[in-house]
């Protein structure tokens, strides 16, 4: 029984803090805003030098070989600095090639996995849980559900409309597609299981976002309410204003050893994974949103301008709370399990006697 | 990261449960608050200690087993799992006793440690005086040196267990011009000492869980200081580390409640009774709640047997278990309806009254120990760095 992580995934973690730090400013994020795709192909590439969208890529087709585990920490930094990429591709497009790979779809995995692990190829998914595809504009290959068949569809298979977002970070689009038995690449229960895999992949990605950005909205909210002088004194000083900031870090270290979890569940692939994944997305969806208000509320006005960079989070935390099946989805998927038994849901070393 | 046990650990998992299934009282004790339940349960502690089970984490020589944090854990799992009474002696055991091992000297190891982990000697917290509650630093209950003894004058008040306890641990002012933190000393007290008068304060529930300590001129020993003359409050803070974190909380009471708010939902569900729409949520929310607590401690454990200490984080779990009690017991109360307002002793009251028991309970959560909004003052200045001043 061990929780923590090794020095090397630490180290992997720091490594690409230190890098997305310098990186993603948020003057680079707002710059992107203003551009026609909001991408940076540059960034992507040198993000690639890092090692990132390959890390899941197994070492054969030219990546790290790692998993869940050694990502998690490096999915929190993206968060962190509120990075606007596509980091599916890299948290849910891999594996899903990779298990298509193994389902007979060999010259489909050797294709694209070399690809996204130098930064040439980005991957995008369509769900159930959502009418829209994220990122399907920068894409090189989409996948999408059609009941349960799961199709691979290149950029020339597709007809694209955008649909504006609030947060000028997301990128979401409408997808027009014709299933064709020349794009099918799993069918039935595979393609059941293969689709169930994906979204949670996706999701645990996007709870592992929600925790930095929740710590970064508390930082901001320190920061500011450590300057901001009111009375002759730091507005900081006065309890109203601390214990708001306190819940907000209540609820993300409740949700930190969620979501680290869920990404061991995730590797390992336990019968406990959907609940756990489920668990993490609403615990660190809950976390950012409520520390979106109170940092908020510790900044006054000036947070609710366009000016001030909270809202870069602020947004993050709305869009990425919704991806991938909402707070919502999430937490009735836990009830459902919990309450009806729908699905396992396995307590943590305590072991109720059996009813 | 690896989230599975090692043979070891399953090992003394089924060893415990075995023991524990053999032989906890199959129906809940009196409740420890009453003189007989006092009783009952220190009659359960000895069985336990007999069983070599009363305190697994501490070392052979105290009445331990040596055992690990991460064994502590799983002996807590197997100890809600089978539904054992409530820690009597958890005052003792779980934050002087800890506080002991690391300032005691070795006689006053050998003195105290055997008894408390029996049970034979039951502690009780002498920390709140009538005008320092969350203002623990304006203690003014003085100890002063008078030859081999101290001489103690004052009042302490809310000592948890101090209607029945033997002793009583706590802060004095040793050095009558200090102030706030400076010049207190942690010391322990024999409550049968001349000089010492007990009063105890029912709670709202009518039971005895307090006591009023009243100290005119008793006499006790300056071998019963714990730690160095004047540093009483470093030792205090040790010991309420201990209250706050881990040792005390252990996530298995949490999972055992959420475990049983889910089962009386589907109780409740399959009765046909009416439930509001928003409790199979707040159900689930408990259960996520119980689990987070579980998984952060494991994490917290895993930290410290790497070499790491526990700090200021010890906060966020007060805050976290405190509120979480609560909101799971308040979802039992609204799922009994009208039921749920019953007296263990109702005639229908069935086994429903120890919701009520653990709502009133639970409620105290946020204040002992230092209140929720201490804690919170405490999360803003030590881990995020807000500005005291």
């Amino acid at each position: 029984m061990e929780f923590g992580f090794s020095e090397d995934q630490t180290l992997l973690g720091e490594t690409v803090r230190d890098f997305l730090q310098a990186e993603c400013t948020p003057e680079a994020v707002r710059s992107l805003w203003d551009t026609e795709t909001g991408r940076s192909d540059e960034f992507w590439t040198r993000f690639s030098e890092v090692g990132v969208p390959g890390l899941l890529v197994p070492e054969a087709f030219g990546g790290l070989g790692l998993d869940e585990r050694d990502l998690i920490l490096v999915l929190e930094e993206t968060g962190r600095v509120g990075l606007a990429e596509p980091i599916v591709s890299i948290a849910a497009g891999v594996p899903l090639l990779v298990s298509l790979g193994q389902e007979g779809q060999t010259a489909l995995a050797e294709q694209w996995l070399p690809a996204v692990a130098t930064g040439e190829a980005r991957l995008a998914l369509g769900h159930d849980g959502s009418p829209f595809v994220a990122d399907a504009h920068v894409a090189d290959l989409i996948f999408m559900p059609h009941g349960d068949d799961l199709h691979a569809l290149t950029k020339d298979a597709v007809q694209l409309t955008a649909q504006p977002a609030n947060d000028q970070s997301q990128r979401l689009f409408s997808v027009e597609w014709t299933p064709q038995e020349a794009t099918l690449v799993a069918t039935g229960a595979t393609g059941r299981r293969l689709q169930q895999e994906a979204l949670d992949r996706g999701a645990m990605a996007c709870a592992a976002q929600l925790l930095g950005v929740a710590q970064s909205l508390i930082d901001l909210g320190v920061d500011y309410a450590s300057q901001r002088k009111q009375f002759g004194v730091a507005v900081g000083t006065f309890q109203a204003v601390k214990h708001r900031l306190a819940n907000a870090k209540v609820k993300v270290e409740y949700a930190r050893s969620v979501v680290y979890r869920a990404a061991h569940s995730v590797a390992l692939n336990t019968s406990g994974r959907s609940v756990d994944v489920s668990m993490a997305k609403v615990a660190a969806g809950e976390a950012a949103t409520f520390a979106t208000k109170e940092s908020l509320q510790v900044h006054g006005a000036i947070g609710y301008t366009y000016e001030q960079d909270l809202h870069i989070w602020m947004k993050r935390a709305w869009s990425l709370d919704l991806a991938f099946g909402s707070g919502a989805w999430h937490r009735a998927r836990v009830a459902d399990a919990v309450v009806d038994g729908s699905l396992p849901a396995e307590t943590f070393g305590y072991t109720p006697v059996a009813s | 990261m690896d989230l599975s046990y090692t043979a070891k650990q399953n090992a003394f998992r089924m060893e415990a449960r075995s023991w524990l299934e053999e032989n906890a009282p199959g129906e809940p004790l009196r409740s420890f608050d009453t003189p007989e339940g006092f009783e009952d349960h220190r009659e359960w502690e000895k069985k336990l200690h007999a069983g070599g089970f009363a305190m697994v984490p501490w070392p052979k020589e105290y009445g331990g087993r040596g055992a690990d944090l991460l064994e502590w854990l799983i002996f807590e799992e197997e100890y809600y799992r089978v539904g054992a009474p409530g820690r009597v002696n958890q005052n003792g055991i779980f934050l002087l006793g800890p506080t002991i091992m690391e300032y005691g000297t070795p006689e006053q190891k050998a003195r105290f440690l055997p008894p408390m982990a029996s049970s034979e000697e039951v502690w009780a917290q002498g920390w709140s005086e009538p005008n320092a509650g969350s203002d623990m630093a304006n203690i003014q209950t003085t100890a002063l040196i008078d030859g081999d003894d101290y001489v103690i004058n004052g009042q302490k008040t809310w000592a948890s267990r101090g209607a029945y306890a033997h002793w009583l641990f706590g802060m004095f002012r040793t050095d009558p011009d200090s102030s706030r933190h400076n010049g207190l000393t942690f010391v322990l007290v024999p409550l049968d000492t001349p000089g010492v008068t007990v009063r105890p304060i029912e709670k709202i529930n009518g039971k005895k869980a307090f006591a009023e300590v009243f100290l005119d001129d008793a006499r006790v020993p300056r071998a019963n200081r714990l730690g160095e003359e004047g540093a009483g409050w470093s030792v205090a803070m040790a010991t309420a580390g201990f209250e706050r974190g881990l040792m005390l909380r252990s996530p298995a009471r949490f999972q055992n409640t959420a475990h049983r708010l889910v089962e009386l939902y589907r109780e409740t569900r399959d009765q046909g009774v009416f439930i509001d729409a928003g409790l199979k949520d707040t159900v689930a929310r408990c259960w996520m709640d119980a689990e987070a607590y579980a998984l952060n401690t494991y994490q917290t454990v895993s930290r410290l047997l790497s070499g790491g200490k526990i700090g200021a984080e010890a906060s966020l779990n007060k805050i976290f278990w405190s509120e979480l009690d609560i909101t799971m017991h308040e979802a039992a109360l609204s799922l009994l309806g009208a039921r749920g307002e019953l007296l263990s002793g109702a005639p229908a009251a069935g086994n429903v009254g120890e919701w009520l028991d653990g709502f009133i309970f639970a409620l105290a959560g946020p204040i002992y120990a230092g209140t929720n909004e201490i804690q919170r003052n405490i999360i803003a200045e030590r881990i995020l760095g807000l500005p005291r001043k």
